[in-house]
C-alpha cells in the first residue's frame, strides 16, 4: 500500500499550501548554495553572484599549489579511515548496550555524551595534545583517527541503539534455537538489519571527520598529512587576506567527495535513521 | 527511545542470550577501550586544568598552580562570559528548539505527503546544506549576506550590512540552515513508524490533518522528539560553525560560549580559564538533558 | 534466509577489504614521503669513500664537482607560517629555492654535510603560535624556527626559547658579523629583558597614505604634511565634503583587525598623546589616562562627529574590513588610510598584489603619522610610527644547535637577505643597513618608511600581557565605533585592564 495519498484526496488548499511551503523550503536552502557553483568557474570570483568569461583557470591556480590535492587525499584518509573504525568498535557496542540492560545505563550513555563534548572543544587541545604525545601517535594517520574516533564515538553509540533496540529478539532466539553461534547470529541477523544505520552512522561519521579542523591541527605537523579543513586556510597571502580564486575551486573540490560519498551510501544503503522493523 | 521487548519467560539476563560466555565483554572491549584512553583521560585532564592557572606560555606553563575555583568565580564576574552564557542560551533556542526542531518535523510531516522523488529531491537539498564542510558554509553564508552585493542584498533590494546589524539572528539562521537535515530524518523515520491503519481510519472518520497531527503523529513520536531534542540541543549548545562567519563579534553580539573557550585557548593561550568555562558548559549541557528527560517522563506518566 | 547471507556476506567481505586497502593505504602514506613534493636533496653521493672518514658528494648548484664531506649527515628543520602558493609565499619560495639549496652547498664546501627540511604551514598566526608552544612545550619541534616579535617575552618566560648565548657559545654568537648591520633599535625586535632571543628578519613603519587625485580635486597640496591631530580631522572633512562619493579617512579599529588595529591604530595615537601602552620602567600599563582618553576621542571624532570613517568596515569579522578598505583605496574611493608598508607592496602592488592599484607608483602620496601636536609625542617627537617584525631563532632542546646556528646567521645574511628580494621581486625593508641601502633607494615608499618613519619608530613592549592587553584596547575602539562614549569606553577598558593585570598595574589619571 502506497504510503502517500493519492493526489485526488488531498484538497485543493492543501496541495498549494504544501507547494508553497515546499518551494519556500528549498530556495532557502538552495540559495546559499549557489555561490559554489558559480564562483570556482569565474574568472574574478569575488563574494558577489556573478559568471564572467566562465572557465578552468581557478582549478589550474589550485594545482600549482603543491599541497591541495593532496590534502584532499589525506581527508579521504582520515575521514573513511574514522568512519570504518567508528563502526568496527560502535556497532558491537550498542547491540551489547541495547540487550544489556543495567541500572543508569541511559545516563551512562548521556554521561559519555557530554565528556565527548569536552573533547572536541578547543579547551582539550593541550590535553589531547600531551596525550599523543605519551602515546607516541604525533603526527600520524592513525593518530588522527584514533583521536576523532573517541570524540565521535559516544554519539554513534547512541544513534545506533536506536537501530539495534528496533530489532526484535525473536530474530535472534530462533536462530539460537537452531545452535547458531553468536558470532554467526551477530553476522548474518543483525548486521543485515541494521544496515542502513552502519550505513547513517558512517556517513554521520565522515562528514565530522571530514570538517574536522581541531584535531588534525593539534596532531599531525607535516605539511604532507594535512587534510582538507587545515589546507583550506593556507590560502592566504602575506596579509592575511583570503586568495578567493584558490578558495573557491579548493572549496568545490573539498566538498565533491562528500556528496558523492552520500549518494552512494544512499543508493546502496538507504540513509535513514532508526529504520525500523514494521511491528 | 524505544525499551527492550519483556517477554515473558524469556526475560533478558546477561548470559542468557545470544551475548553468553566473553562475548558481552569482547564486543564491549574495543569501545571501552577507547573511550578511557581517547575520552575520559583527555576530558578528566582538561576537568582538572579547570582548577589551575594553566597557561600555554609566560610562567604560568611551567608553574602552573591549583587555584581551586578561582576560575569559576572569575568567570561569574566577567561581563564578557556573561554575555556569551546569554548569546548561546538564545542561540539554542532559537535554533535548535524553535528552529531545526520544528521545521524539521514540519519538513517530515509534508513531505510524508508527496511523491517519492519530490521527497527524495528536497531531502537530498536539505542534506547537502548539512554536509557541505564548515570552511565552505561559512564562505558561502559570507557571502549570502554580505552588505555590498550578497545574493541576500540582491534578491531583496534591501543594502544591508547583515551580519553586522543582525549577526546572533544571523547566525540562527544559518544554523537552522545547517542542521535541520538531522531532526527531519529522524522525524520522518518516527513518522513512518506509525502504521498506516492508525492514519487511514483517522481520515475515513474525518479528522483533519491537523487532529491527526495532534492524536497519532505526535504522541507516537513523542519519544523521537525527546531524543532528537536532546541531541540538536547539546550540538548546537556546543557548536563553533558562526565562529567562521561573525568572529563571535561585533561587540561579542554573536560569541557563542565555545567561541569564548575558542579565543581564551587560542588568543590568550589561557587553558586554565577556558578549561573552567568548558566544564561549566558540561554542567549547563547536564542541567538542559534533565530538563528534557524530566519533562519527557512527565509526559509518559501522563499517558 | 539465503539472499540476506549473501548480502550479508558480501557486506562482510566490503568491510575487510576497505579495512585492509585502508591499512594498506594508511602505511603506504606513512612509509613513502611525497617525493614529488618535498626538496630533492641538494647533494647527492657519488662513489665509495675513499679518504678517510670522508664521503664525496656532488652538488646540483656546483654542477659536476666534487667535493669531500664528512660521513655525518646534520639534519636540521626550520619552520615558518608560509607555504608555497599560499600564506607568505615569498618566504617559503626563499627557502625552499635559495636558503636550503645554498646552505647546503656552501656547507658541503666546508666538508659538512647538512639536510635540511622546510616544515611549511599556512594558518592563523595565533593557531601557528598555539601549535609552536605545543611543540616545544613537548621539547619537540624544528630547530630554527620563526618567531613573531612580541611572542618573544611570554615564551621566554615559559622557557620555551633562551637567549642565543645561552643555546650556543657566547663567544661564537657574538663573533658573527652580521650584528653590525642591524641596528641597535632593530635588534630590540628580538629582546626581553635587554638579552637578545633570536636575529630578526626585517621591520617595517606606519605612514598616512593617500591618493594625490582625489587631493588635488579637494583642493589640498599633493606634498601634504599635517603635523597635529586636527590636521588630519580637517583633512578628512575637506574631502568628505568636496567628494562625497569617496571613504574620506580609514584608521583601523576594533578586535576583527587584531594588530593591524594597533600598530596602525591607537598606538601610533597613544604616543602622539606622549604616552606608551606600557611604561617599561614603572611596569605599569595605560588604564583610563588623558592619553587612552584624547586616542578615543579622535577616533570618536573620526567615526561618530565628523563620521568621515567607515563604521561598517571595522565592525564585519576578521579581515573582511580591511581588505575592503584595500579594496576602496586601489579603486581610488578611499583618500586616505594609515597603515604598513606592507599595504604598499603587497597589497597595492600593481604587478603582484592583492588588490592591484594601477596608478599606485604614480598616485599615492605619503605623509608622516603627527603628534598630537608639535612635539605633544613620547621623548617630544613631533611624528611617530610603529614598527613590528618577526625574526628566527634556535629551539633550545635542537639536537643539532651549531648547524642551526649556521643556518640562521646564513639566512640572515648579506646574499641571503639580498636574495629574500629577488625571490618574488618585491622589495622591503630589511634588518640589515648594507642590503636597505642597495635595494630601498629604488622604491619610493619604502626609501619615504626607512628615512621618514624608522627614525620616530615605537616597538610594542616585550611584556607577556601585551596580546591581552591590546586586545582590550582593540575592543575600546570598536566600542567608540559602535557609538559608545568616549568615558565610556575608556572606563570599562580600564575595569577589563585591572581584571587582567591586576588594578596595581594600572596607570590613571
Amino acid at each position: 500500500m502506497s504510503k502517500t495519498r493519492t493526489i485526488s484526496e488531498k484538497s485543493m488548499s492543501e496541495r498549494v499550501s504544501t507547494a508553497i511551503f515546499i518551494a519556500l523550503v528549498v530556495s532557502f536552502f538552495l540559495l546559499p548554495l549557489i555561490w559554489l557553483l558559480l564562483a570556482p568557474f569565474d574568472s574574478a570570483p569575488s563574494y558577489r553572484l556573478h559568471l564572467s568569461n566562465p572557465g578552468l583557470d581557478n582549478f589550474k591556480e589550485m594545482a600549482q599549489n603543491p599541497y591541495a590535492y593532496r590534502s584532499l587525499i589525506n581527508s579521504i584518509v582520515f575521514s573513511a579511515g574514522t568512519g570504518l573504525a567508528i563502526i568496527l568498535v560502535g556497532a558491537p557496542a550498542s547491540y551489547v548496550l541495547s540487550r544489556v540492560k543495567f541500572k543508569g545505563r541511559d545516563g551512562f550513555l548521556y554521561i559519555l555524551l557530554l565528556f565527548s563534548s569536552i573533547v572536541s572543544g578547543s579547551a582539550a587541545m593541550v590535553p589531547l595534545f600531551l596525550l599523543a604525545l605519551k602515546l607516541n601517535i604525533l603526527d600520524t594517520y592513525h593518530g588522527v583517527i584514533l583521536v576523532l574516533t573517541g570524540g565521535l564515538l559516544p554519539a554513534a553509540i547512541f544513534i545506533l541503539k536506536d537501530f539495534t533496540d528496533s530489532l526484535p529478539k525473536s530474530y535472534e532466539e530462533s536462530a539460537q534455537i537452531f545452535g547458531a553461534s553468536s558470532f554467526r547470529i551477530l553476522k548474518d541477523i543483525v548486521v543485515p538489519v541494521i544496515r542502513p544505520g552502519l550505513a547513517v552512522i558512517f556517513v554521520w561519521t565522515f562528514v565530522q571527520a571530514w570538517s574536522n579542523f581541531l584535531v588534525p591541527f593539534i596532531v599531525i605537523r607535516d605539511v604532507n598529512k594535512q587534510p582538507g579543513a587545515v589546507m583550506m586556510y593556507s590560502f592566504y597571502n602575506e596579509g592575511g587576506q583570503a586568495v578567493i580564486r584558490t578558495v573557491a575551486a579548493f572549496a568545490l573540490l573539498y566538498t565533491i567527495p562528500i556528496i558523492v560519498m552520500y549518494y552512494y551510501v544512499n543508493k546502496k544503503y538507504g540513509f535513514r535513521f532508526y529504520g525500523g522493523i514494521k511491528g | 527511545m524505544s525499551k527492550s521487548l519483556k517477554t515473558g519467560s524469556q526475560a533478558k539476563k546477561p548470559g542468557n542470550s545470544v551475548l553468553r560466555g566473553g562475548v558481552a565483554s569482547a564486543f564491549l572491549t574495543p569501545a571501552t577501550l577507547f573511550i578511557f584512553v581517547f575520552l575520559f583521560i583527555p576530558a578528566g585532564w582538561t576537568l582538572y586544568l579547570g582548577i589551575t592557572d594553566y597557561k600555554l606560555t609566560g610562567l604560568s606553563a611551567v608553574n602552573q598552580k591549583i587555584i581551586g575555583l578561582a576560575n569559576f568565580q572569575k568567570a561569574l564576574h566577567d561581563p564578557q562570559f556573561l554575555n556569551s552564557l546569554k548569546v548561546t542560551i538564545q542561540f539554542t533556542l532559537g535554533s535548535a528548539i524553535f528552529g531545526q526542531a520544528v521545521l524539521g518535523f514540519l519538513l517530515a510531516w509534508v513531505l510524508s505527503t508527496v511523491s517519492k522523488r519530490l521527497r527524495s529531491a528536497v531531502e537530498l537539498i536539505v542534506i547537502c546544506a548539512w554536509m557541505v564542510p564548515s570552511s565552505v558554509v561559512s564562505f558561502l553564508w559570507v557571502a549570502f549576506l554580505n552588505g555590498d552585493n550578497g545574493t541576500l542584498n540582491l534578491l531583496t533590494g534591501l543594502h544591508l550590512q547583515w551580519l553586522i546589524k543582525y549577526p546572533l539572528q544571523s547566525i540562527i539562521i544559518f544554523n537552522i540552515w545547517r542542521g535541520t537535515a538531522f531532526s527531519m530524518l529522524l522525524f520522518s523515520a518516527a513518522i513512518a513508524a506509525i502504521p498506516k491503519s492508525h492514519l487511514e481510519v483517522a481520515r475515513i472518520a474525518g479528522a483533519t490533518k491537523f487532529q491527526q497531527l495532534r492524536q497519532i503523529i505526535l504522541p507516537t513520536a513523542r519519544p523521537f522528539i525527546l531524543t532528537n531534542l536532546l541531541l540538536i540541543t547539546l550540538w548546537t549548545f556546543n557548536d563553533f560553525g558562526p565562529y567562521l562567519i561573525t568572529g563571535g563579534g561585533p561587540g561579542g553580539k554573536s560569541e557563542l560560549l565555545s567561541i569564548f573557550v575558542y579565543n581564551s585557548a587560542l588568543r590568550y593561550l589561557d587553558f586554565g580559564y577556558g578549561s573552567a568555562i568548558a566544564t561549566m558548559m558540561l554542567g549547563m549541557n547536564l542541567v538542559l538533558s534533565l530538563i528534557v528527560v524530566t519533562l519527557g517522563r512527565k509526559q509518559q506518566k501522563k499517558k | 534466509m539465503d539472499n540476506s547471507t549473501r548480502t550479508s556476506r558480501r557486506g562482510f567481505k566490503l568491510a575487510l577489504s576497505l579495512g585492509a586497502a585502508g591499512a594498506l593505504i594508511l602505511s603506504v602514506l606513512s612509509a613513502v614521503p611525497a617525493s614529488a613534493l618535498t626538496v630533492g636533496s641538494p647533494c647527492t653521493k657519488v662513489g665509495a669513500s675513499s679518504k678517510a672518514g670522508k664521503v664525496a658528494v656532488v652538488c646540483k648548484q656546483a654542477g659536476s664537482k666534487k667535493v669531500w664531506t664528512d660521513t655525518k649527515v646534520y639534519t636540521v628543520e626550520v619552520a615558518a607560517n608560509a607555504i608555497l602558493g599560499g600564506k607568505n609565499n615569498q618566504t617559503a619560495s626563499w627557502i625552499v629555492n635559495y636558503v636550503i639549496p645554498t646552505f647546503t652547498l656552501n656547507q658541503a664546501a666546508l666538508g659538512k654535510q647538512v639536510s635540511v627540511k622546510f616544515t611549511p604551514k599556512g594558518i592563523d598566526d595565533n593557531a601557528f603560535k598555539t601549535q609552536l608552544a605545543l611543540d616545544l612545550a613537548a621539547k619537540k619541534g624544528p630547530d630554527v624556527l620563526s618567531l613573531d616579535g612580541f611572542w618573544v617575552a611570554e615564551f621566554a618566560d615559559a622557557g620555551y626559547v633562551k637567549p642565543l648565548n645561552e643555546v650556543v657559545a657566547k663567544k661564537t654568537v657574538d663573533a658573527w658579523d652580521g650584528w653590525s648591520q642591524i641596528p641597535t633599535s632593530v635588534q630590540g625586535v628580538m629582546k626581553y629583558n635587554d638579552k637578545v632571543y633570536g636575529i630578526p628578519a626585517g621591520t617595517d613603519g606606519r605612514i598616512i597614505y593617500f591618493n594625490k587625485a582625489l587631493f588635488t580635486q579637494a583642493g589640498l597640496p599633493t606634498n601634504w604634511q599635517p603635523t597635529s591631530w586636527a590636521d588630519i580631522l580637517t583633512a578628512a572633512k575637506t574631502l568628505k565634503t568636496k567628494l562625497p562619493d569617496v571613504q574620506a579617512f580609514q584608521i583601523n579599529a576594533n578586535t576583527g583587525m587584531g594588530e593591524a588595529t594597533a600598530m596602525q591604530g591607537f598606538l601610533n595615537f597613544l604616543a602622539g598623546a606622549g604616552s606608551l601602552i606600557y611604561d617599561t620602567k614603572t611596569k605599569k600599563w595605560q588604564g583610563n589616562t588623558k592619553a587612552v582618553r584624547d586616542m578615543l576621542t579622535f577616533y570618536n571624532n573620526v567615526y561618530n562627529v565628523d563620521k568621515t570613517g567607515n563604521s561598517d568596515w571595522n565592525l564585519l569579522a576578521g579581515e573582511a574590513g580591511r581588505n575592503a578598505s584595500f579594496e576602496a583605496f586601489s579603486k581610488g574611493k578611499l583618500a586616505m588610510m594609515i597603515e604598513g608598508d606592507y599595504a604598499w607592496r603587497g597589497v597595492l602592488n600593481p604587478v603582484t598584489g592583492n588588490y592591484k592599484m594601477a596608478d599606485r607608483d604614480t598616485n599615492v602620496g605619503f605623509a608622516k603619522i603627527p603628534a598630537q601636536t608639535a612635539k605633544s609625542g613620547v621623548n617630544g617627537q613631533s611624528f611617530v610610527s610603529y614598527s613590528g617584525g618577526s625574526g628566527y631563532t634556535i629551539n633550545p632542546y635542537s639536537k643539532e644547535k651549531n648547524t642551526a646556528w649556521d643556518l640562521l646567521t646564513f639566512m640572515n645574511g648579506r646574499d641571503a637577505a639580498l636574495a629574500n628580494m629577488s625571490i618574488g621581486g618585491a622589495v622591503r625593508i630589511t634588518q640589515r643597513k648594507d642590503v636597505n641601502a642597495v635595494t630601498l633607494m629604488s622604491d619610493p615608499c619604502l626609501k619615504f618608511v626607512f628615512e621618514n618613519a624608522i627614525p620616530n619608530t615605537f616597538f610594542r613592549p616585550a611584556e607577556v600581557n601585551y596580546n591581552a592587553v591590546s586586545t582590550l584596547l582593540q575592543k575600546a575602539t570598536g566600542d567608540i565605533v559602535s557609538g559608545k562614549t568616549v568615558a565610556q569606553a575608556a572606563a570599562d577598558y580600564e575595569t577589563a585592564l585591572k581584571a587582567l593585570v591586576g588594578a596595581d598595574k594600572v596607570v590613571s589619571n
